[in-house]
């Protein structure tokens, strides 16, 4: 098998590939390795010096090598999350995700770049720098997993482990043309996961398809004796199979649909994607989460507060970057100063004061409660549909620097997927087209643990849609 | 005109250590003075990524807790963040509860239980240099060892009325804690450590005065020292003229003085939020019913038993369930069968009297044995000897031990008893005090404790009051 071949496979067909013996794990390996190290998107932070002695090929996923955003854990392996504060940090341990996937027989190939403490749409806010968008190096790649996805959608790695707290997952799947999902909140291990936001983190799959999506979800979700929020999956996880959409209900929020700044040409391959799905077999109707446009208000209270105090523990004490000065006082306020980069700071800030004696019931409190109503309204939406359906984001992959002065716009990225993630549910990004050349996503969302029937109906529009995932360079080179 | 009295209204915070087999909220063994930074693992480190698994036992002890003093118990556990940044606490804030305690209410003996939560401790500072503080020290290092230690902090109503009164309740709930056998409740150890909420009034006036805490006073002298100091220094200022001011305090044990750690307005906002890692655990049945047969005799119970079965009355009772080591030495004494003729309140008087001579010495390491403390209280009861010569008996067993029949032998302290051997010496008494026998004569019988003092010094104690009196009457022929 020659390398582009080789490089050309999805996960599923090179474990396949190998357990039939016509392709070696090690060749493999090295292949990705190769071009991971020549990596020009700045998509990692860290490349595996050489071959691990132990591929466990055997494993169900072959050695097949994975790359794992940067807020993951990895004993000996840096992990700094994109923060300047956690420069060169080797962590002791390996998240359970990471070992999970690794029992099952993954290879880390490297760790991806990111948003700093995965805060961010753009992966402008990493301290390592910006990541590029393989599709257009003059645009972003997404955030907060930018470099997961970049990697991926560049062929750099067949797949990789990103981080979702309100879109993170999603958003760079989306506009770097390749899948992700975001499982439901609980069904995979939080430990290990350099924490966001607790209630909302999850890790999942970037994948080059659906089937990779499954596969590799399979493997991560479980209980954790070591995470009282992780509760596994119900169900086992197969590999979808459906062609057809006969039957299913897709949902169409009135609320979600014609938000603002929605680009014209995001809205015409989303529409031409429910046609797609309407040949299937599937029927197309609008549903109501009337509280569903409050969610971004929400999540930029929510999510603030919870990192406030998950970010307190890079104080300069005993890991990490400190700023020596003659005083306790001085020496956390200077560490954090010059460890935390501005997007960070603003958090905290905001977080800081949503959770203040005196604020905490107007900040905090009136967030929980719009929280619990859009869980409420999908729970109530799910009586009557089998998917809600939108784009995933309201734009294709913008410049660099252009949203960067500008916050609230920057937010607004996560428009559409911040509503999934508050309440807790499973939602899936695939590819549905272009528009001005770079790729548009569809994001399908389920009732939570319905990750089987997502995939499979995923799986069923994105053979009907054909979207061709190399980027055009990509294609070039090939 | 006279000077206004006042009354000191005191409230106690007591920390408690729970000699669970884990830490709080990992799996690290409890330490017992290791080396430094030995009993440590991610999670108590709070190093990224780790997340916190509560311990059931800490809650089973806690539910104990709530039991014993009667408190209404949470129909579920849930903990909050409590954030600040100090380097003894690694995550940048303490897992505590707030607004829904395991236990609410209660009552021990005189003071109402305002609440009981769980927490978990902090690590140790220890400051090298001068000062002792973190400010002005050369370095500070930190040993994680205690850190996540499961902790009840147990806060009362302000009931207490005296620094008297405060030791001798937490000997109380000292005594319970060690009957429940959640805690080494050791004050040298830190195992129990005690804050005192002080304020002072004028007596009669129903609100309260302004408050100041009183920090983490290590045993019960300096606790009644501390308290004595600061009611002091608060009647001093009122007297002034001046005003109290509300702050945190300082008492060093070595000096009596009172340092201000810091005021009101320095005070944290702790920022207190619902812990996400955590989701709240439902208290079953099972769970309470676990608790419910875990639970031993009490003192309040054993205060009753003694006082309905054994038939001692409410001051020994007291005694003997309030300091359970006594009441277990009484126990034991009944239980030797070594007591003759004596009747439980006067075994009792002598486990008074020898808890006197102990001072602070733990009765069970004494010399006096149960058997031997029973056997000479049946001594007393059968008049072999009298209470003043068995008090004699006593102090030689203090220092000595060994059987009280054969001390009484071997000082020829039994009792001169019946009118031959007493009617001779009644005799010479009488006409050594002339005067004093013509005064009973005349019938002042106030003049015959010349008399009997007489014949306890000729007898060396050994001599029944009663006796002496009824011989001086027949010998007067009164």
């Amino acid at each position: 098998m020659d390398v582009s071949e080789l490089l050309s496979l999805t996960a599923a067909q090179a474990t396949a590939a190998i357990e039939r013996g016509d392709l070696d794990a090690a060749e493999l390996f090295a292949a990705y390795r190769s071009r991971a190290a020549d990596d020009d998107l700045n998509a990692f932070t860290w490349v595996a010096e050489d071959l691990p002695e132990d591929l466990h090929s055997d494993a169900p996923l072959r050695g097949v090598p994975l790359a794992v955003k940067d807020l993951f854990c990895t004993e000996g392996v840096p992990s700094q999350a994109g923060s300047k504060i956690l420069e060169g940090y080797l962590p002791p341990y390996t998240a359970t995700s990471v070992r999970r996937l690794q029992d099952a027989g993954a290879t880390l190939l490297g760790k991806t770049n990111q948003d700093e403490f995965a805060m961010g749409s753009s992966n402008e806010n990493s301290a390592y720098g910006p990541v590029l968008n393989p599709w257009d190096r003059t645009r972003v790649p997404g955030g907060s997993s930018g470099g997961s996805a970049a990697a991926v959608a560049a062929g750099l790695a067949p797949w990789a482990l990103g981080t979702d707290t309100g879109g993170s997952i999603r958003q760079p799947a989306a506009l770097c043309g390749i899948v992700g999902l975001k499982p439901t909140y609980g069904t995979v291990s939080r430990y290990g996961m350099i924490a966001f936001a607790s209630s909302l983190d999850q890790a999942g799959p970037f994948t080059r398809d659906v089937t990779d999506a499954a596969l590799l979800y399979r493997h991560l979700t479980g209980t954790d004796p070591m995470d009282s929020t992780a509760v596994g999956h119900p169900e086992e996880i197969v590999l979808p199979t459906a062609e057809r959409l006969d039957g299913v209900r897709l949902g169409v929020p009135a609320e979600l649909s014609t938000g603002e700044g929605v680009e014209p040409g995001v809205l015409a391959a989303f529409e031409a994607s429910l046609e797609t799905a309407r040949s299937l077999g599937a029927t197309i109707e609008t549903c109501h989460l009337p509280t569903a446009a409050l969610g971004l208000s929400a999540y930029y209270v929510l999510a603030p507060a919870e990192a406030s105090s998950n970010l307190s523990r890079y104080d300069g004490v005993r890991y990490g970057l400190r700023t020596p000065a003659d005083d306790l006082v001085s020496m956390y306020t200077d560490t954090r100063h010059d460890g935390f980069g501005d997007e960070v700071k603003r958090r905290i800030l905001i977080g800081t004061y949503a959770l203040s004696s005196g604020y905490y019931d107007a900040y905090y409190g009136r967030a929980q409660k719009v929280r619990t109503l859009i869980a409420r309204e999908f729970a109530s939406v799910f009586q009557n549909v089998d998917f809600v359906v939108t784009p995933t984001s309201p734009t294709v992959a913008f410049k660099l620097g252009s949203l960067t002065a500008d916050p609230l716009a920057m937010y607004l990225n996560d428009f559409f997927t911040v509503p999934m993630s508050l309440a807790g549910i499973p939602a899936i990004s695939i590819p549905c087209g272009l528009s001005e050349g770079l790729p548009v996503g569809l994001q399908l969302a389920g009732a939570a643990f319905s990750e089987n029937r997502i995939l499979d109906a995923a799986h069923a529009l994105e053979r009907a849609l054909a979207f061709d995932g190399s980027p055009p360079r990509t294609r070039e080179a090939a | 005109m006279t000077e206004i009295q006042y009354e000191p209204v005191i409230g106690l915070e007591i920390h408690v250590q729970l000699r669970t087999q884990t830490k709080m909220f990992c799996s690290c063994p409890l330490s017992f003075g290791e080396p430094p930074n030995t009993r440590t693992c991610p999670v108590c480190l709070g190093l990224p990524g780790t997340l916190p698994v509560t311990n059931a036992e800490a809650i089973h002890y806690g539910l104990m807790i709530g039991m014993a003093v009667g408190s209404e118990l949470a129909p579920r556990s849930i903990f909050h963040r409590k954030n600040y940044f100090y380097p003894d606490l690694p995550k940048g804030y303490q897992i505590s509860q707030f607004d829904e305690p395991l236990c609410s209410g209660g009552r021990l003996g005189d003071v109402r239980i305002h609440r009981v939560h769980l927490e978990e401790d902090a690590a140790k500072l220890i400051h090298a240099g001068a000062s002792g503080r973190i400010h002005g020290s050369d370095a500070s290092v930190v040993d994680f060892n205690r850190g996540g230690t499961p902790l009840a902090e147990i806060v009362t109503e302000p009931d207490v009325r005296s620094a008297e009164q405060a030791s001798e309740w937490l000997r109380l709930l000292r005594t319970t804690l060690r009957q429940l056998g959640v805690s080494d409740v050791n004050m040298e150890e830190g195992s129990l450590r005690c804050d005192a909420n002080i304020s002072i009034r004028p007596v009669g006036q129903t609100e309260l005065g302004t408050k100041t805490e009183l920090k983490n006073m290590n045993s019960f002298r300096f606790i009644e020292r501390g308290i004595r100091a600061e009611v002091a220094r608060q009647e001093r200022l009122l007297r002034e003229g001046e005003s109290i001011v509300q702050e945190t305090l300082h008492f060093d044990p070595r000096t009596e003085a009172i340092t201000s750690l810091r005021s009101k307005e320095e005070a944290h906002d702790y920022r207190y939020f619902p812990e996400p890692d955590l989701p709240p655990v439902t208290i079953t049945p099972a769970m309470l019913e676990r608790a419910r047969a875990a639970m031993p005799e009490l003192p309040a119970d054993r205060e009753r038993r003694l006082i309905d079965d054994v038939g001692l009355n409410a001051e020994s009772a007291r005694l003997l369930s309030w300091r359970a080591e006594l009441g277990d030495l009484f126990e034991a004494a009944l239980a030797s069968g070594e007591a003759g003729d004596a009747e439980p309140q006067l075994v009792a008087n002598w486990v008074n009297e020898l808890q006197a001579r102990l001072g602070d010495e733990e009765p069970q390491a004494s010399k006096v044995t149960p058997a031997a403390l029973a056997t000479l209280a049946g001594l007393v009861a059968s008049k072999a000897v009298t209470q003043g010569a068995a008090k004699q008996v006593l102090d030689t067993l203090v220092a000595e031990g060994g059987d009280p029949a054969q001390v009484v032998e071997a000082q020829g302290l039994g009792a001169v008893g019946g009118a031959d051997e007493l009617a001779p010496v009644v005799r010479a008494a009488l006409e050594a005090n002339p005067d004093v026998a013509e005064k009973l004569r005349g019938g002042d019988m106030k003049a015959i404790g010349v008399i009997i003092g007489h014949v306890m010094k000729e007898t060396r104690g050994r001599a029944d009051g009663k006796e002496v009196t009824a011989i001086v009457r027949s010998e007067l022929g009164l």
